[in-house]
């Protein structure tokens, strides 16, 4: 009856811990470890790893780098919106906005991109699909990583993040194709 | 003037102005749940795509509605009045300027109910972390800045009632575990605020005009320092409860309070600014930081939840073994009282947060693993398990505790209130396990239409996915049902149940005192300090409570699996660098 009781020794703080609760904290902490560890192994081992490179940019600025891009890499168009192929190991730009993420980028397999990402007005989520890789892209930053797709074929981009009524009509693609 | 009455079924001293004010503000959350509950209907029945019962800007306007008032108002009235209870009520003393008390109710009224009239007026459908720059209107914040001011002034009333009793010689020794806990939601509280002040304060002027920029992701980082924090204030409001019920049911003990409050000690220290793990892939954060700042080098406070998974159930195992329940390592547990919805609703919350909150919330804030779930569907599954079942389903069954006990009120329909936790842990258990699936696949969060209705490009989700979220919305159905049933119990019982006093009518169910005649007792007899226990040894190999440490186990087994589980699905996209 002590949980709402005073505790039943003055001095509670030198009551022994069972054995039970000691072995469980053991386990427990080493989890944590573990678990704590894992985070930079990964950094070092694995292949999935954002590298937090990012600037902070104005819409302006960024509008006319994709711009710049679309001139140069245009290749067609679809439902209205340029496709873009730029070159392997190249610089390329992706912007959201009030609801499009524009423009349609073509990539090839097993080739890396340093893929640059913002928003034009309110944040918006990246979810490319069905790969599931989500991102958070906020107005005034812009962020970049280095992609290496390694699947051929027609990817969405899904906004994941509420940006208003047309929330649901944000779509944008990525088509991959084989080398 | 006497001002104590004393409970005759319980024997807890109630003061007669904090007996008001936690009906009060138990009230008022109940209230808030009810808002909550019906905008769930419309969400889920939404999500349910087969269905899609709300045309976009509603079931907008339904989600801010129903994120708000479940998670801020709901939750923070119920915990001020459960602060009152464990100051006061727990200590046996006066509380401290109840004026105050009062006042800072009806801030909190005045801002919930300021802050849901500009949701419903419709421009203000931002969700509850109304990101910036998307704009709500000015009185969308002040509705929520009053709120808070109320409430922060509940915390210090809280504070200010422990050093009252403290002067006053209330109790012997040290305060018992639950008001140790519930100080530490309060502490926990305190920076929650003054974090939510920071950023809700100049984006209220920003609405108003004053300041024409607010960062973007600045208010991501702050807002996170709040909405992390007033997270773990609920986990700390409704451990002390688990440990306050198994007391009750159980006349548990802790096994030791050592560990209890070292345990919630730690909550203090590591988790005040661990936004991180809301902006783990967001731009302009570092790896070292995030890391960092999501485990501060060792996952402390998820130690601590570990620590309390075990210690709960296990000082409830030890109680019933003393009791002779020794047969095996579950006959503790089989022979518990499940048809009393006190324990089960209690049980249900520790399970369910523990396997299903505590494991998926640990994994998705690992920092690589975030890039598969960040805003899917998974994460409102995580929350549902931590907040909607663990805390929200701890609190009910504290209230059908405090119906009698406080309200002085028999429980009306008790067929329904011992149904209800399972009605309720069923529904929300379906609908989040495949809430969790469907994130898998990708779907996201807070979005209308899995269709695309109306984009000028496609996308289709597997067939799964739909399954799934169509299996989530019978789940999603049943919960509500559940909740409802919970409504009508309290509602019920505070209006039609069966009088324990014969003054206990209307008015006293919403904040009235009973007759003069009940308030007999003028100075409390001081709080003794529990007898100690003559050791009598009912587990094995020194294990006091062998079948909680199977538990512990087991949930430590589907942990690692589960998380391993993530890490190869991570393994399988693009490579990213
Ligand atoms: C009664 C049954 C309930 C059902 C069927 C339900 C259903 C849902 C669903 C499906 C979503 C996600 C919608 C989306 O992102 O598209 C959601 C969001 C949410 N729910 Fe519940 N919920 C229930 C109860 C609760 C309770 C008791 C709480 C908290 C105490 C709660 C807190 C929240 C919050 C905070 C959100 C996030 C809102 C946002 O994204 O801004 N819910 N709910
Ligand atoms: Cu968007
Ligand atoms: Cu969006």
């Amino acid at each position: 009856m002590t949980s709402f009781l005073p505790p039943s020794e003055r001095i509670w703080w030198k009551v022994p811990v069972g054995k039970q609760e000691l072995v469980w904290i053991g386990i427990a902490l080493v989890w944590c470890l573990f678990m704590f560890f894992m985070m930079p192994y990964w950094h070092l081992y694995g292949k999935q790893n954002l590298s937090n490179e990012a600037y902070q940019t104005t819409p302006a600025k960024f509008q006319a780098r994709v711009d710049a891009m679309v001139e140069q890499f245009k290749v067609g168009e679809e439902a209205g919106m340029p496709v873009v192929r730029p070159p392997a190991g190249s610089d390329v730009y992706m912007l959201g906005r009030l609801w499009q993420w524009y423009p349609i980028l073509e990539l090839q397999k097993d080739q890396s991109y340093r893929l640059h990402l913002s928003s034009m007005d309110w944040q918006h989520g990246f979810s490319l699909q069905p790969v599931n890789i989500n991102l958070q892209i906020v107005p005034g930053y812009e962020m970049v990583l280095t992609v290496t797709p390694d699947q051929a074929g027609e990817f969405a981009v899904v906004c994941n993040e509420f940006c208003g009524i047309g929330h649901h009509t944000m779509l944008g693609k990525i088509s991959v194709m084989e080398n | 003037m006497a001002r104590f009455r004393v409970c005759p079924d319980a024997g807890f001293y109630f003061d007669k102005s904090a007996e008001s004010l936690m009906k009060v503000n138990a009230v008022a959350g109940v209230v808030s749940l009810l808002v909550a509950g019906i905008m769930a209907v419309g969400v889920i029945l939404t999500r349910w795509q087969e269905v899609h019962l709300l045309p976009a800007d509603l079931f907008y306007q339904a989600l801010t509605l129903h994120g708000i008032n479940a998670l801020i108002f709901w939750i923070i009235f119920f915990e001020i009045a459960i602060l009152y209870f464990a100051s006061s009520t727990l200590l046996r003393c006066r509380l401290a300027a109840p004026r105050w008390a009062w006042f800072g109710f009806l801030l909190m009224v005045i801002g919930a109910v300021m802050n849901n009239v500009a949701v419903f007026q419709g421009k203000s459908s931002v969700m509850m972390t109304s990101y910036a720059p998307m704009q709500a209107e000015p009185h969308f914040y002040l509705g929520l800045i009053l709120f808070a001011v109320g409430a922060l002034i509940g915390c210090f009333v809280f504070l200010g009632t422990l050093v009252l009793a403290k002067d006053d010689k209330t109790y012997e020794g040290s305060v018992p575990l639950v008001t140790f806990g519930a100080l530490t939601a309060c502490i926990i509280a305190v920076f929650t605020i003054a974090s939510g002040a920071i950023i809700l304060i100049p984006t209220y002027l920003w609405s108003i005009g004053y300041i024409n920029h607010i960062d973007a992701e600045m208010y991501r980082l702050v807002w996170w320092g709040m909405g992390h924090s007033s997270q773990q204030i609920n986990v700390a409001a409704h451990v002390s409860i688990w440990y306050l019920l198994a007391g009750i049911l159980f006349g548990a003990r802790p096994m030791s309070e050592k560990v209890s409050r070292g345990a919630f000690l730690l909550y203090i220290l590591f988790l005040q600014l661990a936004s991180a793990h809301h902006i783990l892939v967001d731009p302009g954060i570092s790896s070292e930081w995030k890391v960092f700042n999501t485990s501060y080098a060792m996952y402390l406070a998820v130690l601590a939840s570990m620590i309390h998974g075990l210690t709960v159930p296990g000082s409830m195992e030890v109680a019933q073994r003393a009791k002779g329940l020794t047969k095996g390592l579950f006959e503790w547990l089989r022979k518990a009282p499940w048809s009393n919805p006190v324990f089960s609703g209690f049980f249900f919350s520790l399970i369910i947060f523990g396997f299903i909150g505590g494991i998926t919330g640990v994994v998705m804030g690992t920092e690589q693993i975030n890039l598969i779930i960040h805003n899917t569907i998974y994460v409102p599954a995580h929350f549902h398990a931590t907040v909607a079942v663990g805390t929200t389903l701890a609190f009910m069954a504290l209230t059908y505790l405090l119906i009698p006990v406080l309200f002085r009120r028999e429980l009306f329909l008790p067929q329904i209130a011992k149904l209800q936790p399972y009605v309720f842990s069923a529904g929300m258990t379906l609908m989040i396990l495949f809430m969790l699936g469907a994130g898998t696949l990708g779907v996201s969060r807070r979005h209308w239409d899995m269709d695309f209705t109306g984009a000028a490009l496609s996308f289709e989700y597997p067939g799964t996915a739909y399954v799934m979220m169509a299996i989530a919305g019978i789940g999603g159905v049943l919960a509500i049902v559940g909740g409802a049933m919970y409504v009508i119990v309290t509602v019920g019982s505070l209006v039609l149940g069966k009088k324990l006093d014969a003054s206990a009518g209307l008015l006293q169910s919403f904040g009235l005192s009973l007759s003069p005649g009940n308030y007999n007792v003028e100075i409390a007899e001081p709080l003794l300090m529990a007898p100690k226990l003559t050791v009598e040894e009912h587990g094995s190999a020194g294990f006091e409570a062998p079948g909680t440490f199977v538990l512990a186990m087991a949930l430590l087994v589907c942990f690692v699996v589960y998380y391993f589980i993530n890490w190869d699905y991570l393994a399988s996209v693009w490579p990213l660098s």
